[in-house]
């Protein structure tokens, strides 16, 4: 019997850790600690319900386990195999327990390939991976496949990079190996910077050891014997996963020289990224591997010409990596029937924001967003209304109503005014102005920028200044038409990929959410109530009692007595002076009588 | 900036670090990110050990260090409380938190309290957007945050 505990970084926050312990303390306790054995695994992707305990062999899903419930999983489930109901997922629709993930809505139109380890295996036990078909793929390729047959195969599967452009994983891997020289890179992009996205550090913590071997497929197929993993420093447990990895393949002989005795060598070093997004861009990384500031170069010569230290190299995203072996090991055929017809195989997606089942999901190319946000998803927080789906981060844009039906791959979502991007999926309400969302995206991009091209330095720079005039209440029509000017020359004119698509956002929200610019421009109204300038914040003279715990409360000292007593009171009614009124909000949060509103 | 005097140990400590990678130039990224590990910032000083030791120019350190944010010159509170503006945590209302913070800390983005107790920074996506907005304190995650649950998160602290 296995317990297998979620150790991704959600589940981890919420105590997670104790869990284990206290399953392996209980279990000992009973005398069990033989028979039961306790894993801790990488993410399960059902974040929002976490922490995850599944119970092997019956696949008995508990959720939103605490540290005190072990032990009525050990009496109760492990000793006398009775399930514990009232830990097991309750289905929205009809109140019912499900106890097997297969049935619940959030799993059944998944499909799991680069996921397909993550929550089953000990992802620090290489004996695990190998049991579940790891290194299979580097096995085959070595004894029964020529470097030329394996970059036929992958490019005959029809795998387009995930790491966002969706560029043919195959055909990259032929143009290095035709640079053919004594010393060439395999680089895997682990350098996750989009906010609101969590995919590859997902797969680097529950299945390392997928990226350890796809890197030496890539190195076999290439040539190239030395690896190289440009990680985020802001990941440690991923760090520390792919250290124990590369370590276990390195004693099994699945890394180092002579692999499997073929005479292949190869090996793989990390190298720690600082927090930069532009570093995401191939050319940004690896200047930043070198030791230099990450900023990007004119392309050509592109990196399968003249990479790290100017030599041939190969960049590929982590879930890229995570594609190949399987491919390898069930075939390009296998995994050309899955998907739509541009774009093969499934796609990871960090699907968060306002939606009932926040989690880590993969479906195949070709789902519709309303599968994702109402099947897989579980639809809408608290039963708001839909409003916008962003894909794509800082360089994608927001999707709406009228795109649900939509198929996602590389193709529609950049037909649609989006891009797939690496993964992230962030759903809004109508809570979310879209105004204050573009500006969201477009300070991240000029916290970012490397400041190497004018363009993106400067002209999002303007692009801000402006959108911060319409949320303050000062914008005119004419800011909004200097906005798509602006956005049209970024797209033009700057250098590397995160300049070239930063406009994204907000040409996106300015298409779909136009009637809102219009709003803040001209009513001088947010209608979700982000954008502070435009609220007003008024006590009802009827409903307040005088308490004064507002006033009280304010920072600003903006609120004092009236003259007004409303009937039935014994206390003058409070009111707030607009002008000196900073809309904090901690008035509202300490009135017990609902007298404040914002308006 | 005042400046500060480093100890011997201090400054041995970076010599060893910058051994460790064969004083390459190459390797300043891995030696700041140790040498911050130890010392919780890079204040010029240690930048300028880090310079003549590699043998490059003070200005490529500086550039280094200015250009990445997990870089930081300035030392860090007791208990760093960094708030996640991821755009999960966004949505969900993570600026509210922030704002409440700034307001009960009495510190903006980036300083220090005056006891040197905590310090205030913005981080994008700790990877937990299942529990947004989420805020750190130190390594522990607190998820699910509300401005009304800031009181008791810093009292924890105090």
């Amino acid at each position: 019997m296995h317990v297998l505990c979620c150790g991704g970084t959600g589940c981890h926050a919420s105590a997670s850790a104790q869990i284990i312990e206290n399953f392996k303390q209980i279990l000992a306790e009973k005398g069990l600690q033989d028979e039961v054995q306790v894993v801790q695994t990488g993410c399960f992707g059902f974040c929002e319900k976490g922490p995850i305990v599944k119970i092997m062999p019956d696949n008995t899903f508990y959720t939103q386990v605490k540290p005190e419930d072990v032990e009525k999983i050990v009496n109760e489930h492990i000793i006398k195999g009775r399930k514990v109901t009232d830990l097991l997922y309750m289905d929205p629709e009809n109140q019912e327990h499900v106890s097997d993930s297969k049935h619940m809505g959030f799993y059944r139109k998944q499909l799991r390939i680069a996921l397909r380890n993550c929550g089953f295996v000990n992802p620090e036990n290489i004996d695990e991976c190998i049991a579940r078909g790891g290194y299979e793929g580097l096995g085959k390729c070595l004894t029964e496949m020529t470097p030329q047959q394996v970059i036929d195969e992958v490019t005959k599967s029809g795998l387009r990079g995930r790491g966002g452009a969706g560029f043919p994983t195959g055909v990259k891997w032929g143009l290095c190996a035709k640079n053919k020289c004594d010393e060439m890179y395999v680089i895997c992009n682990a350098d996750e910077g989009d906010p609101g996205a969590f995919m590859d550090r997902s797969i680097m913590e529950g299945d390392p050891h997928s990226i350890v071997e796809a890197m030496a497929i890539c190195g076999y197929a290439i040539g190239a014997t030395h690896g190289l993993v440009y990680i985020r420093a802001e990941y440690p447990l991923a760090i520390h996963r792919l250290q124990v990895a590369i370590a276990q393949a390195r004693e099994y002989g699945l890394l180092g020289n002579d692999i499997m005795g073929t005479g292949f060598n190869f090996d793989i070093e990390l190298r720690y990224g600082a927090g930069a997004f532009v570093c995401g861009e191939e050319t940004a990384l690896i200047h930043s591997m070198e030791g230099k500031r990450g900023e990007p170069t004119f392309k050509p010569p592109f990196p399968a010409v003249a990479g790290y230290m100017m030599k041939p190299s190969n960049v590929n995203n982590v879930e890229t990596f995570a594609n190949v072996p399987i491919i390898i090991t069930k075939g390009a055929d296998w995994f050309q029937t899955i998907g739509s017809e541009k774009s093969k195989g499934t796609k990871v997606f960090a699907l968060a924001g306002q939606i009932n089942n926040v989690g880590l999901i993969e479906v195949p190319m070709g789902t519709t967003l309303r599968d994702i946000i109402y099947e897989i998803g579980g639809g809408i927080k608290g039963g708001r209304q839909f409003k916008a789906v962003q894909t794509g981060g800082p360089s994608g844009g927001c999707l709406t109503t009228k795109h649900l039906d939509t198929q996602i791959d590389y193709d529609s979502l950049v037909a649609a005014g989006s891009m797939m991007g690496s993964g992230g999926m962030v759903v809004m309400d109508e809570t979310s102005c879209m105004v204050a969302i573009a500006k969201f995206y477009l300070e991240f991009t000029c916290e970012e920028s490397c400041g190497k091209c004018s363009p993106c330095r400067i002209g999002n720079k303007r692009m801000l200044e402006i959108l911060d005039k319409i949320t303050d209440g000062r914008g005119t029509m004419e800011d909004l038409q200097e906005l798509r000017n602006l956005a049209a020359v970024i797209k033009d004119a700057a250098l590397c990929g995160l300049g070239q698509t930063s406009p994204n956002p907000v040409l996106s929200t300015l298409d779909n959410f136009w009637d809102e610019y219009v709003e803040h421009v001209v009513d001088k109204k947010c209608r979700a109530g982000v954008c502070k300038k435009l609220m007003r914040y008024e006590i009802d003279k009827d409903k307040c009692i005088g308490c004064g715990k507002c006033a009280k409360n304010c920072p600003a000292e903006a609120i004092s007595k009236t003259n007004y007593i409303a009937e039935g009171h014994k206390l003058p009614s409070m009111e707030i002076d607009p002008t000196k009124c900073i809309k904090c909000g901690a008035c509202i949060s300490g009135c017990k009588f609902n007298a404040i509103s914002v308006k | 900036m005042a400046t500060i005097k480093l100890s011997e140990s201090k400054i041995n400590f970076i010599k060893d670090v910058c051994k460790s990678f064969g004083n390459k130039g190459g390797e300043v990224i891995n030696v700041l990110h140790k040498v911050q590990g130890e010392f919780g910032y890079l204040p010029k000083e240690v930048q300028e050990v880090v310079a003549l030791e590699l043998n490059i120019p003070v200005s490529r350190v500086y550039g280094i260090v200015s250009f990445y944010s997990f870089f930081t010159m300035t030392p860090k509170g007791e208990y760093p409380i960094s708030v996640c503006l991821g755009t999960a945590c966004y949505v969900r209302g993570a600026e509210k938190v922030l704002d409440e913070l700034k307001r009960q800390l009495g510190i903006e983005v980036g300083e220090v309290t005056p006891d040197g107790k905590f310090s205030l920074t913005v981080l994008r996506c700790v990877g937990a957007c299942g529990l947004a907005p989420v805020i750190e304190v130190g390594d522990k995650v607190y998820g699910r945050m509300t401005p009304d649950r800031v009181k008791e998160v810093l009292a924890e602290y105090k």
